[in-house]
């Protein structure tokens, strides 16, 4: 990004990260559908083609099982593919190559076979996609070993994890949003190395832990709540910052995790328990969750914004912690 | 072993197949025995079709295959003390003791490994096969698969992107009429993989799986058609599989009268004949091979007895990489 100091957008940024590791290494290919000449269904792919040519932006059909094996294939044999799954829900046809092979072979083979990849994500609901376009799945990727999963939340990290998680050694999910795609930021605040949670507003009350577009109903219910905030974005499930979370749960003595996520087997659950056991004389108050109630994302738009984590129900859980304890 | 550089390429084939036999045979063997843990699948009668395919690769080619997929890892130039030791679930195995008959892999000499599900080979194999064209490589990947993957969604997909991406994979179908239990003839209504391939505008040839010299002509021209960046192509291969889906298996869905026509057509016997005829070699010659693969698979079984398991640590080694 040449001009460091103009605010960008979200997805720009993934577009700048995608282009400064093709930049950085000739390795680096670019495998979706309509990533090519058509830039991608959300733009974020736009100009690439153009700029690295058809052999390292490559269209593939729609055949999802196919494309993104033979990405892993690739991965697997010296290049460094980035592969686009267009909406998050269609890992459903695509499973395999992410939870069999990508996240096994170089396990199964004692480190012979190295899998540096990216599948390139967005997830996100709140836009009437229904309940096959909607869905956030990350934490059934979080809990295959092997893989990594990332959630950039600003416009810095949509572009510095993405070039991370290029430069990883292993698989990584990186996992956008699609809410925060038109959402625009400084491209060079407060970078941190992928594997950090970042404590995006510091507070005394209550910690609240969050990631992807959640941060921003966060940082909103950080400012509406009479309760002090400190809201942390975790930036990653996989590798987990605990340490983070628990240093600042220590001094708060309250936790509470926020996902769009379904809240039912959640990474909340998985916080919570950890929290739990390491800090379980230090709390004031039970660890709380807020998460979507486990129901598939309705249509309708009144259903679903019922449905979805709110700034009020954060800023509101977060005073009960307050007052209760 | 004799180094089979310096042999007469027929004998070395064959040479390639009595080990591939005396592997399994002690294998399943030793799985009866509880020597071996984990499932075991033997590709005892399969022989020529592994010895014939492999022989047409360089050593730097790829090759993906399946849960059976000792023959073709063998024929590939895996060292035998170390894929036995990995079946043993030894330290000195092939992957550590990680991964087991399912999953011996040598990427030192393009082996990305066997795979535990059916039809995974072959997306990778398609991958493999984009970064030596990517990469400016004259490198081609085989990957095996039997006709009981074909009906897998990996198939299609893997072929049509070899197709459109004009892609140097050979698509190696070992069709042994079984699909696990279930006669895969009652499976589709085209009666043959090839015609399925041939849909997506690949060429596609069939041969006799039990004649080794065939497979290899026949993957020889596969090869080089890959090689030669003309696209992938498909070679099914016929031959049957003489014992269950896995060790163990007791096989009531397959007819009395069907493996002894099949077992007439031993293709260590086809060979047998041919290269006696041919005047190659003699009977004494051929079964003086046979008794030295023995004593190589023998030796590999006893070094694997005495080998070392894995520290408990090395569980929790590789599955996250600096």
């Amino acid at each position: 990004m040449s001009t460091a100091t103009e605010p960008v957008r979200y997805l720009d940024a993934i577009n700048a990260g995608m282009a400064e590791a093709m930049e950085r290494d000739p390795a680096v290919v670019l495998i979706g559908i309509d990533v090519g000449a058509g830039g991608g269904i959300f733009t974020v792919t736009r100009g690439l083609h153009e700029r690295f040519g058809p052999d390292r932006v490559i269209d593939a059909p729609i055949s999802e099982m196919g494309y993104v094996g033979a990405a892993v294939g690739a991965a697997m044999t010296g290049l460094r593919p980035i592969v686009e799954i267009m909406f998050m829900d269609f890992i459903g046809v695509c499973l395999d190559p992410i939870l069999n092979q990508a996240a096994k072979l170089p396990y199964m083979t004692a480190g012979a076979l190295q899998c540096p990849i990216v599948f390139r994500t967005q997830t996100g609901a709140g836009r009437s996609a229904g309940a096959q376009h909607s869905q956030s799945l990350e934490t059934m990727l979080a809990h295959v070993p092997g893989l990594r999963v990332v959630m950039p939340a600003t416009v810095t990290d949509a572009r510095d994890l993405l070039i991370a998680a290029v430069e990883d050694p292993n698989p990584v999910v990186f996992v956008e949003s699609r809410r925060l795609y038109g959402m625009k930021g400084a491209p060079d605040e407060d970078p941190l190395p992928l594997g950090r949670a970042r404590v995006a507003r510091p507070g005394d009350d209550v910690t609240v832990v969050t990631w992807g577009q959640m941060l921003r109903e966060c940082l909103k219910a950080s400012e509406q709540s009479s309760a002090s905030l400190e809201v942390i974005d975790l930036r990653s499930l996989v590798p987990l910052d605990m340490d983070t979370v628990l240093r600042s749960a220590e001094r708060t003595g309250r936790l509470l995790v926020v996902h769009e996520a379904v809240q039912d087997f959640g990474a909340g659950a998985e916080i919570a328990a950890r929290a739990g056991e390491e800090l379980y004389d230090v709390l004031l108050a039970p660890v709380r969750r807020i998460g979507a109630p486990t129901v598939p994302m309705p249509f309708n738009p009144d259903l679903e914004r019922s449905l979805l984590p709110s700034a009020a129900a954060v800023a509101a859980v977060a005073e009960a912690l307050v007052r209760e304890s | 072993m004799t180094d089979s550089q310096t042999l007469i390429p027929q004998i070395s084939r064959y040479r390639t197949m009595t080990l591939i036999r005396a592997f399994e045979t002690r294998v399943a063997e030793l799985y009866r025995d509880g020597e071996i843990p984990g499932f075991v699948h033997t590709s005892l009668g399969q022989e020529a079709v592994a010895a014939g395919a492999c022989a047409a690769l360089r050593a730097d080619d790829y090759l993906t295959t399946t849960h059976r997929g000792h023959g073709h890892v063998l024929a590939k130039g895996a060292d035998v003390e170390r894929m036995m030791a990995e079946l043993f679930g030894r330290a000195n195995g092939l992957c550590r003791g990680k991964g087991g008959s399912m999953h011996v892999a040598d990427p030192s000499i393009g082996i990305l490994g066997a795979n535990a599900i059916v039809g995974a080979g072959m997306p990778l194999a398609v991958g493999a096969a984009l970064s030596s064209q990517r990469l400016g490589q004259d490198r081609v990947a085989m990957t095996f698969f039997g006709e009981g993957a074909v009906n897998q969604g990996a198939f299609h997909e893997s072929i049509n992107l070899a197709a459109i991406w004009d892609l140097p994979v050979v698509f190696l179908c070992e069709n042994n009429v079984y699909a696990e239990f279930s006669d895969s003839r009652s499976m589709t209504r085209v009666p043959s993989v090839a015609e399925r391939c041939r849909a997506y505008g690949v060429e596609a040839e069939r041969v006799d799986g039990n004649d080794v010299e065939a497979v290899f002509a026949c993957a020889s021209d596969a090869v080089e058609r890959c090689r030669a960046g003309r696209g992938p192509a498909l070679v099914e291969a016929e031959t049957y599989r003489w014992h269950g889906h896995y060790e163990g298996d007791a096989q009531p869905y397959k007819p009395e009268d069907e493996a002894s026509g099949w077992r007439a057509r031993d293709p260590l016997a086809v060979a047998t004949a041919r290269l006696v005829a041919a005047g190659l070699e003699t009977e004494d010659g051929l079964a003086g091979v046979q008794a030295e693969m023995h004593a190589v698979v023998e030796a590999a079984i006893e070094a694997a007895r005495a080998a070392d398991p894995p520290a408990l640590d090395e569980a929790y080694e590789h599955v996250y990489r600096d």
